[in-house]
């Protein structure tokens, strides 16, 4: 299992544009700790839509230099502390979005489309810091109707946690369906799953209409309660207290560093 | 002192502002819009379905693709009222959920933007609701325009900011001003002490009234199948409220 994850890990590089997703839709925990052991720098991480606990333990390693998000907090337990920290020191490079614009960039590339248009955005700040966004006047309209268009996102690896996998590699994602744009645009998807089951998750209509199937998934690893302390739908709640925990440690740098070797000791949870 | 509690009258305010809704959308860690949104679809039962969206939450939840859907959804017109909180709200409803000081190094870094500088613009009833009023929440100006108050007319904008409800008070939104127009202050609170408490000049009649208090039968409603159902989703601020509640029955 820990070798799987190794391996997974012997494909990123330093430098990687890396989706993750929210902290509620299944966020790889379980790849974090070696992500951080493999001492990957300057990675550019694109949070779908929103981060949390893996992006701040990432920016408080030092592995990350650059992240495109439309938000970053640990939810209950207050801000992200290292990634505000990083913010306020200027030690990386934080690019503002919004949550639909960021769904917008991977649906683009999904269709291997150049942009979508979006609504909203016109006067604010947030598209005032995008060059990259650009506005036109709708051609489609007899008036003047401006629309922003927001260019697709390709990143070169998505990350994420599900409940399940079969031997094929199919992943079964259930309602979040928001995951399957993630890999769609992504070039590799390496996903992390509570279990393996035998069979085939295409084979049955019921479980097969929830599935990422294996064409999208470049390498499949078991991690049971890989997404802690976050939650994972269906399976299990977020652990509040932990993540509080870790709140307060990392409220400093040398928090952070302790909260990280003392847990690095205790392997998976119960 | 009144037996009935601050959020009480909070909660009833909130679902006064949401008469008529089809479908109200709610933030994650949101109890207040969600407990107004509950006591709006309980009032409303046996004239109209009320439906209720509360981000992250499996009970009250009708998505299958996460947070795309809610935008999508809200694009296509399906949510009628959402909240929107604001480390910094300023007197033309500009909102800053980003931080504080010159972007992007920000002296204080707030978590970002999340949805709000697309919902801001296509939800036709945005309720702004922050309790904390203050002048460092209430400010002249924002420092980073998460969502704009107002836009120029050419601009695609069938939604936008309706109310500003805070704990001292409520103002109503005029976008052709634009402006807020304090509209009632909350018991305890005066003209003055809200003047005092906020960064942008606002308008007022000569004489602001008093933010009414549920009747007996709506809070009835409220101490009972509200507080139940909120429980569910956000049962730490149900267990205060109830402490609350057995606090009031105790004589001093």
């Amino acid at each position: 299992m820990q070798s799987d994850l190794k391996r997974i890990v012997s494909k990123l590089h330093s430098g990687m544009r890396i989706a993750v997703p929210v902290d509620y839709a299944g966020v790889s925990m379980a790849l974090t700790r070696p992500m951080i052991e493999a001492g990957l720098r300057d990675l550019d991480l694109v949070c779908v839509p929103t981060g949390g606990l893996q992006v701040d333990m990432l920016v408080g390693a030092g592995c990350v230099r650059s992240v495109e998000t439309s938000a970053v907090s640990l939810g209950e337990a207050g801000g992200a502390p290292r990634f505000n920290a990083a913010v306020k020191e200027g030690s990386i490079k934080v690019i503002d979005a919004t949550c639909p614009a960021v769904h917008a960039g991977l649906i683009a590339a999904q269709k291997g489309s150049p942009f979508l248009p979006l609504r909203g955005l016109i006067g604010t700040d947030v598209l005032a810091n995008r060059p990259d966004w650009k506005v036109i006047d709708n051609p489609l309209s007899d008036q003047k109707d401006p629309v922003v268009l927001i260019p697709a996102i390709h990143p070169d690896v998505a990350i994420f946690h599900a409940p399940m996998a079969d031997r094929h590699g199919n992943v079964w994602i259930g309602r979040r369906r928001e995951l399957a744009p993630m890999a769609y645009a992504a070039r590799e998807t390496y996903v992390t799953v509570d279990r393996i089951v035998e069979g085939n998750l295409l084979a049955d209509e019921m479980t097969g209409a929830g599935v990422l199937p294996a064409l999208y998934v470049s390498a499949v690893a078991e991690a049971p309660k890989g997404a802690w302390p976050y939650g994972l739908w269906g399976e299990y709640p977020a652990d509040v207290d932990e993540l509080k925990r870790y709140a307060a440690a990392a409220r400093t740098q040398e928090g952070f560093d302790a909260y990280m070797s003392e847990t690095a000791q205790q392997g998976e949870p119960a | 002192m009144s037996n009935v509690l601050p959020r009480e009258i909070l909660i009833t305010t909130i679902a006064r502002l949401l008469e008529g809704v089809r479908h109200v959308a709610v933030g994650a860690s949101s109890p207040m819009p969600a407990a107004g949104a509950m006591l709006r679809r309980a009032l409303d039962e046996n004239e109209r379905t009320v439906r209720l969206s509360i981000l992250g939450s499996v009970e009250h939840n009708f998505f299958t693709n996460g947070s795309c859907e809610l935008f999508d959804s809200a694009g296509q017109g399906r949510i009628d009222a959402f909240f929107l909180g604001g480390g910094q709200i300023d007197g033309q409803a500009n909102v800053n959920l980003v931080g504080v000081g010159d972007y992007p190094q920000v002296k204080v870094r707030w978590p970002g933007s999340f949805g709000s500088a697309y919902l801001y613009f296509v939800v036709p009833k945005v309720i702004l609701f922050r309790e904390e009023h203050t002048p460092r929440v209430m400010v002249e100006k924002v420092d980073f325009v998460s969502a704009p108050g107002v836009s120029d007319p050419e601009v695609y904008r069938p939604g936008g900011p309706v109310a500003l409800l805070t704990g001292k008070g409520l103002f109503s939104f005029d976008k052709t001003r634009p402006g807020f127009t304090l509209e009632s202050t909350h018991e305890g609170e005066s003209l003055a002490s809200i003047r005092e408490a906020t960064g942008f000049a606002f308008e007022h009649a000569d004489s602001v009234p008093e933010t009414p208090a549920p009747d007996a039968a709506t809070l009835e409603l409220l101490r009972t199948r509200v507080l139940d159902e909120l429980e569910e989703t956000y049962p730490a601020f149900a267990a205060d409220w109830r402490r609350d509640l057995a606090a009031l029955s105790v004589p001093a």
